[in-house]
């Protein structure tokens, strides 16, 4: 057994601390804005303490917990998605006055739970930690402030837990196959002992089963159907949570569940080709006909789900780091529309497409935010979009997958046309150059900054990927080896 | 293989892409738009003037990419920065930095709101665009081939006329569509080749099967762009809704994008498949010809005739292209300088009778003649210049394409003839109702005839028409090495 190491376990740690000081501060009454102060500071220390915990690469808690450089720096990229959402949700204006503390401490929760997800390799800590990653969401879902005759908050809040449910209970049910195949829930041991069965019947049920909760995550078909109804019933911040990190997370641990179980599994491949296909498909045909903005984002976002599984197709370092290449590049360009979501929103309602119009005359850099991350979701360079598609496309192309790939560059082309809608109300606009000026957005000094790194690292990502994917990729080259 | 020189000392390439660029960057920062305007009329005309540097440096008589550069860019997936230019490429180039100044000052008074934003994507565009001319690396020139497009549908799209969002919509979804396909086979020259660099995939042995693929690839993402019959139908949409300077870029510029993508990709990549399928690609250019030409001839809209009149020129410069004998390639490149200058000229003038009468309706602006006199002048020299006139730069490039399309195919080219004399009769018939038509008009009396700057912007375009009209030969002879090089890699 290896000895505790406090520096390992600390970004962990100081979230962990951050949410019991967050729960103390929630039991006095309308804490909101010193809660938001709070979980702020949380945030800005754990990155912190995730740059430093960076070098690390150790194993916790008999095994089950895996420090190493793959894990660490993903601690970094949530944490600094953490941050974004915090300074994106202001001060949450559409959440009941009486809950706004406990949603921050609900989100730092769920942040935990996302960190700790990325360092899990046994089937226990991982399902501990994807339920602390997913409970609060449940919670935050529903802590919508009602409306008059709205209650739809309580209905995605519904929709969300049960689809939850079923996607883990489908995903817990696969795992006691593994289980019942290798006699070990530790995921290296239990992966080392499938290999030489690895194409039976029994393990690949078991496999692919295993994988349903990370789809239900990450919204592949078919376990997408909670997303536009959670998009569309969550308030603005909360979507804007939803709609980025779990996505990260749920990634990372693909990542290490696909190449540690399947070197070359022809049927998992295959599998993993038809729900890609069928997301993309599904994704953009029915975001072209969307006219909420939050449920827009919902459907591209089964979409874009279906793009990263194009890289796990490949089942080669490349294809899995143009995968998490692609889903931090996602999580930025989607954190910039949220910004803007949250921005443009009245009193926190939902925004629908139709209001972004002369958007650019009410704020000129929100307007640029959204441009340059929607362009960047159509996958046009010099965004990361781009740059992320094309290693996603190469991966799978140097496996010979040329009708998948072929079907991508076709759902590409066809979300053009959505994303180009909003491009149009934003900037082009009947409202645009025409008739009396709009009332001002104003916005505050935390959003302006928060517009302009987005912009930038949506950017820089686009044009120099050379120095990130080189570390996601060596990071990969260390996953399954023993520390 | 070809070679590059790479050379020592400035990276003249790598400045002009730049330099653009950072030029935006700043004018983003400059608060007032006649600052902005001056600003970027300089930058655009420091790099005209800087561009001719690649001129004087230029060698002609060797096909090897000169001015080359070489940097690794993206090492994970291998892709490099390499830029570099041959007789071709070269020309477009000057082209480019020819015409952007005069797309600056054609705005001058014609946009009137949000100037920053304009010039900010001229001077991004300008960066893209030769970019493109320059990229030597199958990546990095989708980069700035895509890259362009976002200015562009902004261009069209915010500083449009009515039906700009459909345009502006349409023209990206049609180029996009397009170029998706050309990201797939440049993937798949990569995984064939082993790298992303241009030079490695020409004269790379490639099975017959696998070049029919990737050359059809290359078609729909080229021919959309160029735009060949029958995937014109974005241009005249997108031509008639753009502001001037847009009208011109696209018009003189991006449509040579996709016939130098033949030239540079199509050709020697896939030579195979380029000579099995170029009898058909010919009938398809004498399509685009006739068809451009009895369409321009039923318009009333003035810009939609001279869009039309594009797609025809257009078909010229495919019809030269796949001749694939010296005359048609060096035609080809001759009329797309010559389109870029001839068509982005007319539209600059359709542009200014615009600010003047708000219409470009042609029967309306029937006898602005009388009260423009210079303009008349001009539209003369230009309208001429279209229909090919001899002792004018088109005529010079039509008469080489037609007889390159000869050696290949008498019939084939008797076909086109109903599309020449389709040109004579559009061009004059505007000439002829703007310049002597409708005589009393009430709203032209008091018409001011061109101002200094006007006449400043079409100045240098005059000057090219008469100087490639009547001195053909340097043109011809900076590029002929690298026509000859590139006929050999198809080998002919």
């Amino acid at each position: 057994m290896t000895p505790f190491s406090a520096i390992a376990f600390f970004p962990e740690l100081v979230l962990l601390a951050g949410a019991l000081g967050l729960f103390v501060v929630t039991l006095g009454e309308k804490q909101g804005r010193a809660a938001r102060a709070g979980a702020i500071f949380v945030a800005l220390v754990a990155l912190g303490a995730s740059l430093v915990s960076l070098p690390q690469s150790t194993v916790l808690f008999d095994g089950a917990y895996r420090i190493d450089a793959f894990s660490q720096w993903l601690k970094i990229v949530i944490s600094a998605g953490y941050l974004f959402v915090l300074l994106l949700s202001g001060n949450l204006p559409d959440i009941r006055q009486e809950t706004k503390a406990e949603y921050y401490l609900f989100l730092t929760l769920s942040v935990l739970g996302l960190t700790m997800l990325v360092s899990s390799v046994e089937v226990l800590s991982l399902i501990i930690a994807l339920e602390l990653s997913s409970f609060p969401l449940y919670l935050m879902v529903a802590m919508r402030r009602e409306r008059d005759g709205q209650r739809v908050q309580m209905e995605s809040a519904i929709k969300y837990v049960m689809f939850g449910v079923a996607a883990n209970g489908i995903m817990f049910f696969g795992f006691s196959y593994l289980f019942g195949l290798t006699g070990s829930t530790h995921l290296p041991e239990m992966f080392a002992k499938l290999a030489p069965i690895a194409g039976t019947p029994l393990a690949i049920v078991g496999l692919s089963m295993a994988f349903c909760g990370f789809y239900y995550k990450l919204a592949i078909f078919p376990f997408h159907f909670w997303t536009p109804d959670v998009y569309q019933g969550a308030s603005n911040e909360t979507a804007g949570f939803i709609a980025t990190l779990p996505k990260v997370g749920a990634v990372a641990v693909l990542v290490r569940l696909v190449s540690l179980a399947t070197p070359d599994n022809h049927s998992i491949a295959t599998l993993l080709s038809g729900l890609a296909i069928l997301s993309m498909c599904y994704g953009n045909l029915i975001a072209l006909v969307q006219k909420d903005f939050k449920r827009l984002l919902g459907f591209s976002g089964i979409a874009h789900a279906g793009y990263a599984v194009v890289g796990f197709t490949a089942m080669s370092t490349a294809g899995y780091t143009a995968a998490l290449y692609y889903i931090v590049g996602y999580m930025l360009m989607v954190t910039a529309c949220f910004v803007v979501i949250c921005k443009v929103s009245k009193d926190g309602t939902n925004v629908e497409i139709e209001e972004l119009s002369g958007l650019h005359r009410r704020s000129p850099l929100l307007a640029l935010t959204l441009v340059v991350a929607v362009f960047g979701l159509a996958g046009i360079p010099p965004f990361v979009g781009f740059i992320g598609k094309f290693g996603l496309l190469s991966a799978a192309l140097a496996k010979g997958h040329l009708a998948l790939v072929i079907i991508t560059v076709i759902n590409s082309a066809i979300a053009i046309y959505y994303y180009l809608q909003v491009v149009r109300k934003s900037v082009f606009g009947e409202k645009g150059t025409d008739g009396p000026a709009p009332e001002l957005l104003s916005i505050d000094l935390s959003t302006k900054i928060l517009c302009v790194l987005l912009i930038i690292a949506i950017v820089w990502l686009g044009v120099a990927p050379g120095p990130i994917m080189n570390a996601i990729a060596s990071s990969l080259a260390g996953i399954n080896l023993p520390l | 293989m070809p070679t590059i020189d790479n050379i020592e000392g400035l990276p003249f390439l790598s400045i002009l892409i730049f330099a653009p660029l950072l030029a935006a960057a700043i004018a983003a920062l400059l608060p007032d738009e006649k600052l902005v305007r001056w600003w970027t009329l300089g930058i655009t005309t420091a790099a005209a003037i800087f561009s001719a540097n690649l001129y004087i440096g230029f060698d002609a008589s060797t096909a090897a990419f000169q001015f080359g550069e070489s940097h690794a860019w993206i090492p994970w997936l291998k892709i490099n920065y390499t830029l570099g230019v041959d007789g071709i490429s070269l020309l477009l180039i000057l082209l480019t930095t020819l015409i952007t100044p005069l797309c600056v000052l054609a705005s001058w008074t014609y946009i009137k709101v949000r100037v920053k934003e304009f010039m900010i994507a001229l001077l991004v565009m300008e960066s893209a665009m030769i970019g493109v001319f320059s990229a030597l690396d199958t990546v990095l020139f989708f980069v700035f081939w895509e890259s362009m497009l976002i200015p562009m549908v902004l261009m069209i799209g915010v500083w449009g006329g009515p039906r700009k969002i459909y345009a502006s919509i349409k023209f990206f979804i049609y180029t996009m569509s397009g170029s998706v396909f050309l990201l797939v086979a440049l993937i798949a020259l990569r995984l064939q080749t082993g790298s992303f660099d241009l030079a490695s995939a020409m004269g790379h042995p490639f099975s017959h099967g696998f070049q029919t693929w990737v050359f059809a690839a290359f078609f729909i993402s080229f021919a959309i762009k160029v735009p060949m019959f029958p995937f014109h139908t974005w241009l005249p949409a997108a031509h008639v809704e753009a502001p001037t300077a847009g009208s011109v870029i696209l018009a003189s510029v991006l449509l040579k994008m996709g016939t130098y993508g033949f030239l540079r990709f199509a050709l020697p990549i896939t030579p195979w498949a380029a000579t099995h399928f170029a009898p058909a690609l010919m009938w398809l250019s004498v399509a685009g010809i006739v068809y451009g030409g009895l369409a321009a001839l039923a318009q009333s809209d003035m810009k939609k005739l001279v869009a039309y009149s594009s797609v025809g020129h257009m078909g010229f410069c495919t019809l030269g292209i796949f001749a694939l004998n010296t005359n048609g390639i060096e035609g080809a490149t001759l009329v797309m300088i010559n389109h870029g200058v001839t068509t982005g000229a007319l539209f600059i003038c359709v542009g200014i009778i615009y600010e003047r009468l708000h219409t470009r309706d042609l029967a309306k602006a029937a006898g602005i003649g009388k009260t423009m006199p210079i303009l008349a002048t001009f539209l003369g020299v230009f309208c001429l210049s279209s229909l090919g006139f001899p002792g004018t730069n088109s005529f010079i490039g039509e008469f080489l394409v037609l007889s390159g399309g000869f050696k290949v195919s008498t019939v084939l080219v008797l076909c086109a003839v109903p599309g020449v004399v389709a040109a004579a009769a559009y061009n004059l018939r505007m000439l002829q109702r703007l310049v002597y038509g409708g005589t009393d008009n009430p709203d032209h009396t008091g018409t001011a005839d061109l101002n200094f700057r006007e006449i400043i912007t079409l100045t240098p375009l005059l000057v090219f028409v008469v100087w490639i009209g009547l001195n053909p030969q340097p043109f011809v002879t900076i590029m002929h090495e690298s026509v000859v090089h590139l006929l050999q890699q198809v080998g002919r």
